[in-house]
């Protein structure tokens, strides 16, 4: 398994500068400082010298027109680059405001914050269409915030208050827009991944029984921990399957709370896993979104033209905690600062002033602009009301009707006490 | 095995089963036995006051008077499974939005044949033969619920969805409140359940109590040919997500049913018999065994009113309530368990709203408490049968 090549996704040579300075891969861990534990232990059934080395993704246009790929140049419009930009700010912005809200008492129970993953979010999610869906787990905010949600209605959701995206009931870790077609939010790890084949299988359906033009794409977002769960695989072969129009994308951070992705995963290298299904399986650097893009591009159209589900792995790194209650003090400071000298944001902006997308006074300015609607988003939650009593018995059924009928005869829901939210159901 | 009364569900609004005003079904064969149609007005009945207000209301109250005899009227004869296959073939015919999703439900049709013949009709889309995955293809049924589709999901057993607990209770219950209301999950979970002919302990699970406290779920349970269409196609339209228990035992249950459509409603009891000493509380297979231990009853000179209670969850307890303040006292027998079944619940909702109608406690007779054993007599031994019955219901009126 030396090489594994995708329709359209040409294997390359790394070249010698890119815009990150280091190889992409830690799966050896060999060049980390002990405690890191490296794969290539006597016992394990790898031996590094059968480790495939990872692919790095580049568009095949890019490969054909021979450019420096070095350089990356073309690969984005300015428009495009301020775009993810704001975007990447966006996202970072929002979770660090929620850690402060959190500590203020703001907020309360499991907020799972996504600084440092941002390429991912914004790779993806910035090609989609607002008919496209987004599932996503309990690290969700900035999944929804890149989809289309409102800054306000996410923060007014963590906050609980009725003008949340849920009004108040789903909380940090079920954030979902009918209107964005965010699908969740799920807080047991890989339930998400069956709602997700489901989504695309609507959209198979709808085109190929329904006969309506449908060419909607599914993205799932899920973590390392997941694939080694069984709803993963039992979903990889569906998706094969059935060529439903959906892409996994893994955002390997290498740790699930305080196990290390190492420790739990007999076979590290999750991109390989989609090929025992049938499906092609790409490993990415997610830490630079503009990589991310190139895979999301390919792997977006497989699934649009109709060819099928992709497998992306995205190599990244989170700079807090698994949630704000993780005092995190598993992972080794030397890791950390790698990551963080890696940071998307800086390496993006950095890359938009080289290659002269923009100028600094551009950048300062989105900042402003971000830091303003998260302030005003802040306010508008403090703002807005908590949830009334009648709010509690709404919404459990479509139908109220479900909530049967009463000894008087009457259904439970034309009940006064039940709109009052004070009835006894 | 008991001949079935059959009646209409006592409706508040007649329009609920649209189309046929109700007549009395009586079923000219049925499989289950040999057994010939139930005589009510039996000889070597004892003397009883009621005896002879007994015998000419012994079939459920009309609900149209001017419905005559049976013979002349139309409809058509069919077992349970053919029911529940035409009420799904009507509503998938009618909306291509329904889908069935599950094992073998395509090219083998069904394991029970319910779904025989639709993966022609309909194509491999509509009629998915998934893997042996089943809480994954019960999180693709919700996905695609969400996002517009009517799925049926089929649990070749029961049993097999407690695979897909996770599913059915995180999502397929939870969402549309999670979601503020954003998603609805309008499908339908079905499959055969409870204790079968000698199956084993893992094929005769007697799972409606583990789903009866998800909120945001509705639980029904069919029981004749005729119900079990009207449910099936009511839980199809529904835009809640609706378990709907069928019986391995009843699945050749023959009867008439009438041509034109009707649907019935998910919230309401059926009124099976009415009477005047004791309330019987009962769902699917038991329903049987009840009508047989009544039998019995009749001739010891009792007046037993039974109630197909139908919905599991949530209980009519209008129904239930008008027949305890007729009664006062009141059995319930089901096939759950003895601990946190639907019979617990029952009892407990009946202690709240109806306790000073009471004359007696309400007595509950329920499975044991052990897993399903092979050997014939301990099977028979573990469910209610009607003798049990009988006795409770000497010991309530005592």
């Amino acid at each position: 398994m030396e090489s594994f090549s995708v329709a359209n996704l040409a294997v390359v040579p790394q070249p010698a500068a890119t815009f990150f300075d280091r190889p992409c891969s830690f799966l050896t861990g060999s060049h980390l400082k002990a405690p890191f534990r490296s794969i290539t232990k006597s016992n394990s059934p790898i031996s590094s010298s059968a480790i495939p080395k990872p692919i790095r993704a580049v568009f095949s246009e890019v490969v054909a027109a021979g450019s420096n790929l070095g350089c990356q140049q073309e690969m984005i419009t300015r428009e495009e680059g301020l775009i993810i930009y704001e975007d990447m700010i966006l996202g970072r912005t929002f979770e660090d405001m929620c850690a402060q809200m959190y500590y203020r008492g703001k907020m309360f129970g499991f907020v799972h914050l996504y600084n440092g993953q941002e390429a991912v979010s914004t790779g993806f999610i910035k090609l989609l269409k607002q008919q496209d869906c987004v599932v996503s787990t309990y690290r969700d905010h900035v999944h929804a915030l890149s989809k289309g949600v409102t800054a306000r209605s996410v923060m007014a959701e963590l906050f609980g208050k009725a003008t949340g995206c849920c009004r108040g009931q789903g909380g940090s870790m079920h954030m979902f827009s009918k209107e964005f077609n965010m699908l969740g939010g799920f807080a047991f790890i890989g339930e998400g991944i069956p709602v997700a084949t489901g989504a695309a299988f609507t959209s198979k359906y709808k085109r190929e029984v329904l006969k309506e033009p449908c060419d909607d794409v599914t993205l799932a977002f899920f973590g390392d921990g997941t694939c080694n769960n069984g709803q993963f695989f039992e979903c990889l072969n569906m998706a094969v399957l059935w060529k439903l129009p959906i892409v996994f994308v893994v955002e390997n951070n290498l740790w699930a709370i305080g196990m290390s992705h190492l420790r739990s995963t007999s076979d590290p290298e999750i991109w390989k896993k989609g090929a025992a299904f049938g499906m092609p399986g790409v490993h990415v650097d997610g830490m630079d979104v503009l990589k991310v893009r190139e895979v999301a591009k390919e792997a977006i159209s497989r699934a649009r033209r109709g060819d099928g589900p992709t497998l992306v792995e995205c190599e990244t790194y989170r700079f807090r905690g698994h949630s704000l209650a993780d005092p995190d003090e598993l992972r080794n400071p030397d890791e950390k600062a790698h990551y963080a000298a890696r940071d998307p944001i800086v390496a993006f902006k950095k890359y938009l002033i080289e290659k002269n997308l923009a100028k600094e006074s551009d950048l300062k300015s989105i900042e402003k602009k971000i830091d303003e609607l998260i302030d005003d988003a802040v306010e508008f939650a403090e703002a807005s009301p908590v949830p009334p009593r009648s709010q509690l018995l709404e919404n459990v059924f479509a139908d109220p009707k479900g909530f049967g009928i009463g000894p008087d005869g009457k259904y439970r829901c034309e009940d006064p006490g039940f709109t009052q939210g004070t009835a006894q159901v | 095995m008991a001949s079935i009364f059959l009646s209409a569900p006592v409706s508040k609004d007649i329009s609920d089963f649209n189309r046929s005003s109700w007549r009395p079904f009586l079923p000219n064969s049925h499989s289950l036995s040999g057994a010939s149609m139930l005589c009510v007005g039996g000889s070597g009945r004892a003397k009883n006051q009621n005896a002879g207000r007994l015998s000419t209301n012994a079939v459920a109250t009309k609900v149209d008077a001017s419905e005559s005899s049976t013979d002349s009227k139309p409809g058509h004869e069919l077992l349970l499974f053919e029911a529940l296959r035409e009420g799904l073939e009507e509503e998938m015919e009618k909306d291509p939005k329904v889908c069935v999703i599950g094992e073998d439900v395509g090219d083998y049709g069904g394991s029970y044949k319910v779904t025989k013949g639709f993966s022609t009709k309909f194509g491999d889309l509509r009629v998915l033969d998934t893997p042996i995955a089943e809480n994954s293809f019960t999180g693709m049924a919700i996905g695609a619920a969400m996002t517009g589709l009517r799925p049926v999901i089929e649990g070749m057993n029961m049993g097999f969805l407690l695979l897909a607990f996770n599913q059915i209770s995180n999502n397929c219950g939870m969402l549309p409140y999670t979601s503020g209301g954003q998603f609805s999950i309008p499908a339908v979970i079905r499959g055969p359940g409870g204790v079968g002919r000698q199956l084993g302990a893992e094929h005769s699970q007697r799972l409606e109590s583990y789903f009866q406290s998800i909120p945001g779920l509705q639980l029904v349970a069919c029981s004749t040919p005729y119900n079990a269409k009207g449910l099936m196609k009511a839980a199809i339209r529904s835009e809640n997500p609706v378990v709907l228990f069928e019986h391995v035992l009843l699945y050749n249950l023959k009867d008439k049913i009438p041509d034109e459509e009707y649907v019935l409603s998910l919230e309401e009891a059926e009124m099976v018999r009415p009477g005047e000493h004791v309330t019987i509380l009962t769902y699917s297979r038991m329903r049987y065994h009840v009508m047989q231990a009544a039998k019995t009853l009749v001739n010891k000179g009792y007046d037993p009113e039974v109630i197909d209670i139908r919905s599991l969850k949530p209980f009519d307890l209008y129904t239930i309530g008008n027949s305890i303040k007729k009664t006062h006292r009141v059995l319930i027998v089901e096939e759950c368990m003895r601990t946190g079944g639907i019979g617990a619940s029952l009892r407990s909702a009946i202690i709240d709203n109806f306790f000073d109608y009471l004359d007696a406690p309400p007595l509950c007779l329920s499975s044991q408490d052990v897993p399903t054993p092979y050997a014939g007599v301990l099977e028979e031994w573990t469910v209610v049968q009607p003798a049990q019955i009988v006795t409770a219901v000497e010991q309530l009126c005592k």
